[in-house]
């Protein structure tokens, strides 16, 4: 009877909170990704890969850095991934080579991802002139090849992780900021952006609380797709000497120390099983992009 | 096989449905959509199929066509088109029987046409997948568009669909929908994101054909009015069953069905305005999807429910003249109790005051690429105090730019805005705070109008603080405050939008807009995205307010009933020019301009009837060209010579308070238009 009377007076009578959609859909997306195989594969490969670059050297059979057995020992019982032309043990060194690699890139990442979102937002928030002007100045960054920047940078502020960090994460920002600006002028027509200018909201506080919630999903897609590719463009570097400098036990490093050995047959062991590592983490990761992909766009 | 063919000929219906269940699978259990629905569709009979957002209409055509999403499932019941059981057929026999007996046509036009492929060939495609060649089946699709009665049907086919208007759009898809002469014809609300006069149209030509080719028809609209003028026979959906069904007339004159009811009640009709009468409203919601139901589906939300109607299920009560019923007291159904909200006192409006906004010589000019496409022309008008302003036109006619120049949100090319006699300055960047307060908007769509990821709370207090300045445990208060003026109960505090039923999202949108006691709040469409019931629900708390805050309203909408309800005057706009402005009964009543009488009479209405269609030909030109003299001129009925083609009429008082753009003396219009509303 007093939901009638709730009534007459107009009020939206009892329906009980409707189970929350949201939440619903937070919940399902978990589901499916835990659901979808690529995804957990990608996970346990990318844990993998993280303990070992958390944990180092100090949990290899051997000591990746010291002579432990004869130079260029083929796999064995003892060595599994046989040792290197120092008599290093390339097992150990395959698994503490993560950490170079997972420190840099990761960060690289991270550095292009926050860049890249403040211009994306900028340009996609503003549009018009200051559009115009920075959309430009990032193709005209985007038609130079990366290695070419990367490789002249480098060479003239000299190589070291932090270098290595900003050169990548400041290549790697003019595509970020393309795909957060175009997500960004699509949430631009949605009306509660007009609602916030009509309160008298200044444009950071739009761009930050009002859209960058709405945006995360495709940013987090972004980062993990650009993380594939920074483990690529790391690799890269430092076979050609401008990334990860020795004696780090790096995986491009190793490949670039070995691989003149390919060339006199029989060593593949030194250069097949830090190729191995590189592939698989990149798998890894884009097993996870392609997963987060599929769930953000449904 | 044989047996198949016999049956066809010989079935007397184009559709049976037997008591059909639909469930859908929600994460390892059923939830049933669709609960033991029968109904059938003669051969050339129009069934019209109305219920509410969420009953399960567009589930009924998806099962139907065997387009169920993956986890839906016909549980049990047969479905026949034309004889033959559409549900043991295998892929290619369905395909088949797809391609050749049942087409359908959807809400979205746009989306069904594919936006690369030339018009054409995309006509001409149905036709050759029929086993026409080449040259034959081209000349079949201009035939089909010819029978759309698209003009110029050659230059239609070279076109992409995006460059085809919606209602172009809509009847190439109703073209190739006939194209295969099909047994049965299903149309998904097929005018719903039409305007009023290209609706009218769509309706007229989807009548036209079906009388000429006998075709069956499924219609499926939540609009009575469109269903009372376009069927034969209608069935009532609610919650997944049908409640109701009976000839067209018997249901909307005659429902024997609580909830039928309640619909035909609430919406707003036979010139009911705001200060003489409230809306009624259906209370509660639909039940969940899947929700177990044993007794009546309605039960939850009828006032005439007692404890049998909610452990008993009714069967359908048969009355006379082939009306059914699903309802225990189906004799009663008609005295169910009147849900009306209060009774209050507006405050009549006092226009020897000053107003309190006021805009002159408003112009707007888009650049677009090589041309200027002139949105608002010369616009002026002003609202006073506690006044609601109805804005009506088709889209394209600058309603939208209209209230968005006012707002700040675009800056007019030319003219200016004052209010309380002061002048605006043009964008929200030169305007105050205080400005700020006073001009607020409540918009169309609520899911686009507010954050999807942020809290009524944080909603309501942000705008709080901008707006009135109100922080702290104050802005605490308020916003509960503001929660209970838009009866909106304490609980949905923290939900987010997306917990929130499409009626609530719109009353945390109507909060915001009065977080800071505006004085003039801009409704853009803002209950035309809702439910009929909620709409009256949303219609009665936007008069309830204006009533406490003396706040004036600039009401867009393309519902004329819902503007008549609402308004005090009301301005007509077309192509950027106010047509004619004055008292919202005025304006009704007549003499009109000759627009605003074609667009009252495209109107479908639940009464019926009434007026005779005054037909427009074609559509809104593009603002980009308009035409010479009276833009008026390229569709208007009652053109009178050379003089509207080549003079633009200015906006002139023909009588107190009530000003027209035409040429014709009003003294003429009123006797011509007297004529045709005079019962012949």
């Amino acid at each position: 009877m007093s939901a009638m009377t709730d009534d007459a007076a107009g009020f939206e009578p009892d329906a009980g909170l409707v189970p929350s959609e949201a939440t619903i859909a937070r919940r399902e997306m978990v589901r499916q990704l835990l659901r979808s195989k690529t995804f957990v594969l990608g996970n346990l490969i990318v844990a993998f890969w993280v303990f070992w670059a958390v944990t180092g050297s100090r949990l290899t059979p051997y000591d990746p850095l010291e002579q432990t057995a004869d130079i260029l020992v083929s796999p064995n019982s003892t060595f599994w991934f046989g040792t290197d032309q120092f008599g290093r043990d390339i097992f150990s060194r395959v698994l503490a080579g993560a950490t170079a690699t997972l420190t840099v890139a990761p960060l690289a990442t991270a550095l292009a991802i926050v860049c890249g979102t403040a211009i994306g937002l900028v340009t996609g928030y503003f549009r018009g002139v200051v559009d115009e002007t920075i959309s430009r100045i990032l193709d005209a960054v985007l038609a130079l090849p990366l290695i070419v920047i990367a490789v002249t940078v480098l060479t003239a502020l000299g190589s070291s992780n932090a270098t290595l960090i900003a050169v990548i994460g400041l290549v790697f920002t003019p595509p970020v900021a393309r795909t957060v600006r175009a997500t960004v002028l699509g949430e631009r027509q949605l009306d509660y952006i007009q609602a916030a200018q009509l309160r008298g909201e200044r444009a950071p506080y739009i761009m930050f609380v009002e859209i960058l919630p709405n945006i995360m999903g495709p940013i987090v897609v972004e980062a993990t797709v650009r993380l594939g590719y920074a483990i690529f463009a790391i690799a890269g570097l430092t076979f050609l000497g401008f990334g990860v400098q020795p004696p780090s036990p790096d995986w491009s490093l190793q490949i670039s120390e070995n691989y003149t050995l390919l060339t006199a047959g029989t060593y593949w062991w030194t250069v097949l099983f830090a190729g191995l590592a590189i592939a698989t983490l990149v798998i890894g990761v884009n097993f996870i992009a392609d997963a987060l992909q599929h769930v953000v766009d449904e | 096989m044989s047996e198949a063919l016999v049956q066809e000929v010989a079935a007397p219906y184009a559709l049976e449905l037997e008591d059909v269940d639909v469930v859908y699978r929600v994460r390892g259990t059923d939830r049933q959509v669709i609960r033991g629905v029968t109904l059938n569709v003669e051969r050339g009979e129009a069934y019209g199929l109305v219920g509410e957002s969420g009953c399960g209409k567009s589930t009924v055509a998806l099962a139907i066509v065997n387009y169920l999403p993956r986890n839906g499932r016909v549980r049990s019941g047969a479905i026949r088109i034309a004889g033959r059981d559409a549900m043991s057929l295998s892929g290619s026999e369905l395909r088949k029987l797809r391609s050749s007996a049942v087409s359908m046509v959807y809400q979205n036009p746009g989306a069904a046409l594919n936006p690369s492929i030339r018009v054409g060939r995309q006509v001409a495609e149905v036709f050759r997948v029929g086993g026409s060649s080449d040259p034959e089946a081209t000349d079949r699709a201009r035939e089909a568009l010819e029978r759309v009665q698209l003009a110029d049907p050659g230059s239609v086919m070279r076109r992409y669909p995006h460059q085809l208007s919606g209602g172009m759009q809509q009847r190439v898809v109703i073209a190739m929908a006939l194209a295969t002469d099909p047994a049965l014809l299903i149309l998904d609300e097929p005018t719903t994101g039409l305007d009023a006069t290209v609706e009218a149209e769509v309706l007229d030509l989807v009548a036209g054909l079906q009388a000429e080719l006998r075709t069956a028809v499924l219609f499926i609209s939540h609009n009575l009015g469109i269903i009372g003028k376009m069927c034969d026979r209608v069935g009532v959906l609610y919650a997944g069953s049908l409640v109701e069904e009976g000839e067209t007339d018997t249901i909307l004159t005659d429902p024997r069905h609580p909830y039928t009811v309640g619909l035909l009640r609430c919406v707003p009709r036979g010139g009911v305005r705001k200060d003489h009468g409230r809306l009624d409203t259906i209370p509660g919601f639909m039940p969940n999807l899947g929700e177990e139901l044993p007794g009546c589906v309605f039960a939850g939300r009828c006032s005439l429910a007692v404890d049998r109607c909610r452990t008993e299920a009714p069967e359908p009560h048969v009355l006379p003249r082939s009306h059914t019923s699903r309802c225990h007291f189906h004799d009663k159904a008609q005295s169910l109790p009147r849900e009306l909200a209060a009774d209050i006192a507006l405050v009549p409006v006092d226009r020897n005051a000053d107003p309190l906004l006021r805009f002159d010589g408003l112009g707007k000019v888009f650049k677009q690429q090589s041309h200027a496409v002139q949105a608002l022309v010369e616009v002026s008008g002003a609202i006073w105090p506690g006044e609601t302003l109805g804005l009506v036109g088709e889209s394209g006619s600058g309603k939208t730019t209209l209230a968005r120049t006012l707002l700040g949100l675009v800056a007019p090319t030319s003219g200016v805005v004052e209010l309380d006699e002061r002048e605006l300055a043009p964008t929200l960047k030169g305007r105050t705070p205080e400005d700020m307060r006073a001009l607020q908007i409540v918009f169309q769509n609520p899911d686009s109008a507010l954050n999807r990821r942020h809290s009524v709370r944080k909603i309501l207090r942000r705008s709080l603080k901008k707006l009135a300045g109100t922080t702290g445990s104050a802005a605490d208060a308020r916003t509960l405050e503001l929660m209970s003026s838009v009866r909106l109960a304490e609980r949905y505090v923290s939900a987010q939008p997306g917990q929130l039923s499409g009626g609530l999202k719109q009353r945390v949108a109507i909060a915001r807009a009065f977080a800071g006691e505006p004085q003039l709040v801009v409704c853009d469409e803002p209950t035309s995205a809702l439910d009929v019931s909620v709409q009256a629900a949303i219609l009665n708390l936007l008069v309830e307010l204006q009533a406490e805050r003396q706040v004036s309203y600039l009401f867009i909408s393309h519902d004329l009933g819902v503007v008549r309800y609402i308004s005090d005057r009301i301005a007509v706009l077309y192509l950027g020019r106010v047509m004619e402005v004055g008292p919202a009964e005025v304006v009704f009543d007549g003499p009109h301009h000759p627009y605003t009488e074609a667009l009252l009479s495209a109107v479908p209405t639940v009464d019926g009837g009434g007026r005779e269609r005054v037909r427009l030909v074609g559509e809104i030109p593009s603002a980009a060209e308009p035409p010479s003299g009276c833009v008026f001129h390229t569709r208007c009925p009652r053109r009178v010579g050379a003089i509207c083609d080549e003079v633009e009429p200015p906006l002139l008082e023909v009588e107190r308070e009530h000003q027209m753009r035409c040429h014709i003396p009003v003294e003429e219009l009123r006797s011509l238009q007297a004529k045709r509303t005079a019962p012949a």
